[in-house]
């Protein structure tokens, strides 16, 4: 137990406010090796991860760095330092704290190695980066307490396996470390404390008080939805009148150009121009900066975003969280609901906004879900190899070292807990030598091992080039967008590569909410100008697409078998009265598959509700197995809860198509040369440092210098086909864009038991995916031919085929 | 083995869907840029260790279009080698087997900025070759007539397919990349854009190589 120095008492006291009994807690915890803390948006969670740091250094004997404070955003680094030097300031307590983060000036960081503060606010990349320095030891000396926070945002993603593997090393360090997570409700508050801890020391969780249940519904609009689609246009007007009738609203999106969409509508029907911002990734961060700012201040009525507000920072007022379109994820709805009324034990009030018929019935489930509080989550596997890859070129860079130590200090973390140690050899000879079938060349190997045994970088430049490459977030290629003449002003924003590939000068697209016309590219960046009277092409941004989570998806199957529906607008409990008539309704256990002929092709639509990512893996292994069966599939659309697809001849018998050894062959064979395979890949190679995503001197040399990461896939594919990347990469398949397991999940539970319905005409259940886009051609003979007719035409066009 | 006919000055040549050139009427084969030796030179420098398949991809390939072509003269337009030190570090087997390719007939290697200088194999080196009306050497010149150059790996995009491509005007041909490893600069980009005629076309290679007029 820490005792609480009277003056940070007094000063509680003397602001009028007591201390929360779970930070009392949190104080009485502060000598165990390790705490997990569980507290709702706004139960002044921060204060009770720094509460005891305060207390130890209240007497001003600590010399160096006493906590380190991790948090997966910049921003909260930031907005923390200023949140914790006011009480510091008023107490008067002899602290010095600083932050660092990709943004921080190279001088102070310098500053910061050689005299640190005693608390250092930072993110897991720059922390990466900071154990990368042979001066590691020197930096961290002193160092008694480490505080994650939004722990459970980073013990989803690789960036989170990245920080515990960091925490390892900080351990050998500095021994006596405690840690101190800080988390959001979870469905699985154990995992989280698992993967906090070092392994195999206990965790204990504090739980503070959730506070009352969310005042939460659907928005009743005067249209009805569409039948499919993102966009919410017809919820237009009634979200206008919830900013009128609210201080602050944030209004959530699943995708960045849903919300570019819905913001540019909103504004043309804001009569009272009432001031309302855009915030997202892709947005230049001095525009991103500017709406925070003008957010803090109240300024705002509504802000229209994505994930990038999801993450805990104080944004003043909100009395509304608005989400639109369905929110797949019961957790992250819970946890963006939280984001209205930051105060502690008073409601949160949110609206779900269906975007089309179906999330009706996926809103209202998830509706139920949150007031049942019954959260979801998938169990992540062991820790991912490539950052392991990553963590031990990290640890060449901090100097020389002997495999047995690394490999049981890696064991501290509670992902890779299970490794074993062939696994882990694998990896550093990966790190090595490449780790290839063919011993090429001995010689120019990345690490070599001394004749003490320890292992040390070959090039001692090389140090360079890793610490430049250091993290796990996974940039897609952008382009900057820049106003033509600016002359060197601020950019717009950020489009994709391939998304600017597309555009012709004339063309239009939606950024920052402005209708922009493409004039031309101009060395790497993306040149507009505002004249624009022409209907906007959306920028297609990469932003996740998220999947129905597989709780949510259930209970949307549970929803659908119940007799009647009375808390469903009468628009939908009809529409799903008639798909009962002339076909059925989808049950959990059963794969239903409808079968029917439309404006003269065959069609076959399979309700396996595996979420988006996995219904359109099932697209392109069904449509394979299809055309070798001799049924002429012309292409599919996959949405989270069914695969549509079309051809030429009918399917009348199932089972040989959905044979789960012939699905795994297709993943095996055919999918291995999918661009979706291509893209994995390409993420595992760039973590595990076989791609430099920053080189030195990059653009010097121009662009045919560089050459694509699918060159070095099918190389390994065709010659090296058990190397150790694709091995990770098959196994990244069974989960996120592939989600191969949630096929194998859906198929086992299955069984036997599929249901064909042979019908004579388009059902109400199906007829939606027609209108869906990302329809998905199926590629071969006929693509090769549409590009023959098209160079045909061109030439023609041009008078070149005459020459 | 299919191509693309091309004439320049007169000269009938096909472009074939591998990258590589061929000139029926002397037996000639063209080749460029085939960077031999990548993962090599880019592991000693201290980068990651590529797969180091690439030049037994490269040679496969360049078996393959020779063993249809049966060309009696080859000239290799140039960054033949990753480096003069990627030429020395090749394997005794990779040795041998450019050696067997070479046995029967002439062989040109053209000084890339890559490669100058000899390297330590058979072939004659030489900065250009002239035949006929034609001259092959490494880079475009600004002004010329009659030329087949390398150097840029040139690629253009149909639809929404970018593949290395031929560029080819009345005055000249430009090869794309015929190495594994190699990336490819885009026909809009500026040296391309601006050493093109007019009346430039892309070939875009691949099983059926297609003609388009060159994406500006």
């Amino acid at each position: 137990m820490t005792a609480l120095p009277s003056s940070i008492s007094d000063w509680f006291t003397a602001k009028g406010w007591s201390i929360h009994p779970h930070q009392h807690d949190m104080l009485a915890r502060a000598n165990d090796p390790s705490t997990l803390l569980i507290a709702p948006t706004g139960g002044g969670k921060t204060m009770a991860g720094f509460l005891p740091t305060l207390a130890e250094l209240a007497d001003g004997t600590h010399e160096g760095l006493h906590t380190l404070y991790v948090s997966p955003l910049k921003a909260l680094a930031a907005d923390i330092k200023r949140n914790l030097r006011t009480p510091v300031e008023e107490i008067g307590l002899p602290i010095r704290i600083d932050d660092r983060t990709g943004d921080t000036p190279s001088s102070r960081k310098k500053r910061q190695r050689a005299d640190p503060p005693h608390i250092l606010l930072t993110t897991p990349e720059s922390l990466a980066l900071l154990i990368s320095y042979e001066d590691a030891a020197r930096t961290f000396k002193g160092l008694k307490r480490i505080v994650v926070d939004e722990i459970h945002a980073l013990a989803d993603s690789k960036r989170g396996d990245q920080l515990m593997l960091a925490l390892t090393r900080l351990q050998t360090l500095c021994p006596d470390l405690r840690r101190v997570g800080l988390s959001a409700t979870v469905e699985d508050p154990t995992a989280i404390a698992r993967f906090l801890a070092r392994h195999p020391d206990p965790c204990q969780i504090v739980l503070a008080d959730p506070g009352p249940a969310p005042d939460i519904s659907m928005l009743s609009t005067d249209e009805a939805p569409p039948w499919a689609g993102g966009g919410a246009a017809h919820a237009i007007p009634a979200v206008m009148e919830q900013i009128r009738r609210h201080n602050t609203t944030l209004i959530f999106h699943n995708t960045r150009a849903q919300a570019e969409i819905f913001f540019h509508n909103l504004w043309l029907a804001n009569d009272d121009a009432l001031p309302i911002g855009i915030h997202h990734g892709s947005l230049d961060r001095v525009q991103r900066e500017r709406v925070e700012a003008a957010m803090v201040r109240g300024d705002l009525r509504a802000v229209v975003c994505t994930g990038s507000l999801d993450l805990g920072i104080d944004w003043g007022d909100v009395d509304l969280v608005i989400q639109i379109g369905a929110p797949k994820n019961v957790k992250r709805l819970v946890q963006r609901i939280g984001r209205a009324n930051h105060r502690y034990n008073a409601p949160s009030k949110a609206m779900l906004v269906p975007a089309n018929r179906f999330e009706v019935v996926e809103c209202q489930a998830a509706l139920e879900a949150v007031l049942a509080a019954d959260l979801d989550g998938e169990p992540r596997g062991p820790g991912p190899l490539d950052v392991l890859c990553q963590h031990i070129l990290i640890a060449a860079c901090s100097g020389p070292f002997m495999a047995d130590d690394l490999f049981s200090e890696v064991l501290q973390s509670g992902a890779y807990a299970a490794l074993d140690r062939q696994t882990f050899d694998q990896c550093l000879d990966f790190c090595a030598t490449g780790g290839y079938a063919l011993k090429a060349y001995d010689q120019w190997n990345r690490l070599l091992q001394r004749p003490d045994g320890q292992w040390q970088l070959r090039d001692p430049r090389a140090a360079g080039r890793i610490r430049m490459n250091i993290g796990t977030i996974q940039d897609t290629d952008t382009l900057k967008v820049r106003l033509k003449h600016s002359r060197g002003g601020k950019p717009l924003g950020e489009v994709e590569e391939a998304f600017a590939a597309t555009l012709t000068p004339g063309d239009t697209f939606l950024i920052g909410g402005r209708i922009v016309r493409y004039e031309g590219l101009r060395e790497m960046t993306v040149e507009v100008t505002r004249r624009a009277n022409k209907k906007p092409k959306i920028a297609v941004f990469s932003g996740t697409k998220f999947a129905t989570s597989t709780q949510l998806s259930n209970r949307i199957l549970d929803l659908l078998e119940q007799d009647s529906w009375p808390n469903l607008p009468l628009h939908t409990s009809d529409w799903l009265k008639l798909q009962r008539q002339v076909s059925t309704l989808p049950r959990r256990g059963e794969l239903l598959i409808e079968s029917f002929p439309h404006k003269s092709r065959e069609h076959a639509c399979i309700y396996g509700f595996a979420g988006r990512n996995a219904q359109q893996t099932l697209g392109l292994l069904l449509t394979k197995r299809m055309e070798e069966l001799g049924l002429h599939p012309m292409g599919f659309v996959a949405t989270d809860y069914a695969t549509l697809i079309w051809g030429l001849d009918p399917l009348t018998d199932p089972a040989p198509l959905f044979n789960l050894t012939a699905l795994r062959d297709g993943l095996e064979g055919w999918l291995a040369g999918n661009a979706v395979m291509k893209r994995t890949f390409r993420s595992c190679a760039t973590i595990a440092g076989l791609i430099e995503r920053n080189q030195v001197g990059q653009r010097k040399s121009g662009r045919q210098a560089t050459f694509s990461s699918d060159i070095l896939y099918d190389t390994l594919h065709k010659y090296d086909p058990d190397h150790l990347m694709l091995q990770i990469t098959r196994i990244e398949a069974l989960r996120g864009l592939v989600d191969f397991g949630r096929i194998e999940t859906m198929m086992t539970q299955v069984g036997q038991n599929i249901q064909l319905r042979r019908l004579d005409r388009i059902t109400p259940l199906a007829a939606p995916l027609l209108l869906e886009v990302g329809k998905v051609p199926v590629k071969g003979a006929a693509e090769e031919k549409l590009m023959a007719e098209e160079a045909a035409e061109l030439m023609k066009q041009s008078g070149l085929a005459q020459l | 083995m299919n191509g693309v006919e091309i004439s320049l000055t007169g000269v009938r040549l096909k472009a074939l869907g591998s990258g590589a050139l061929w000139w029926p009427e002397e037996q000639l084969l063209c080749v460029s840029d085939l960077h031999l030796g990548k993962s090599e030179r880019q592991a000693r420098r201290g980068g990651p260790a590529l797969p180091p398949y690439e030049t037994r991809d490269t040679l496969n390939r360049l078996s393959d279009v020779l063993d249809q072509t049966q060309a009696r003269t080859v000239v290799c337009l140039g960054d033949s080698f990753d480096d003069i030190e990627a030429a020395r570090a090749l394997s005794e087997e990779d040795h041998l087997w450019i050696t067997r390719l070479q046995a029967g007939r002439r062989w040109v290697w053209i000084e890339g900025n890559h490669d100058p200088g000899p390297v330590g194999l058979g072939g004659s080196h030489l900065c250009e070759l002239y035949v006929g009306p034609l001259v092959f050497r490494h880079v475009a010149q600004p002004v010329a007539s009659g030329e087949i150059s390398g150097h840029y790996h040139p690629k253009a995009r149909l639809r929404s397919a970018s593949r290395p491509a031929f560029l080819a005007d009345p005055d000249r041909i430009i090869l794309p990349a015929f190495g594994t490893y190699t990336g490819g600069l885009r026909s809009s980009d500026t040296p391309l854009a601006t050493l093109m005629g007019p009346q430039a076309m892309a070939v875009l290679t691949g099983s059926n190589p297609i003609v388009i007029p060159m994406p500006r």
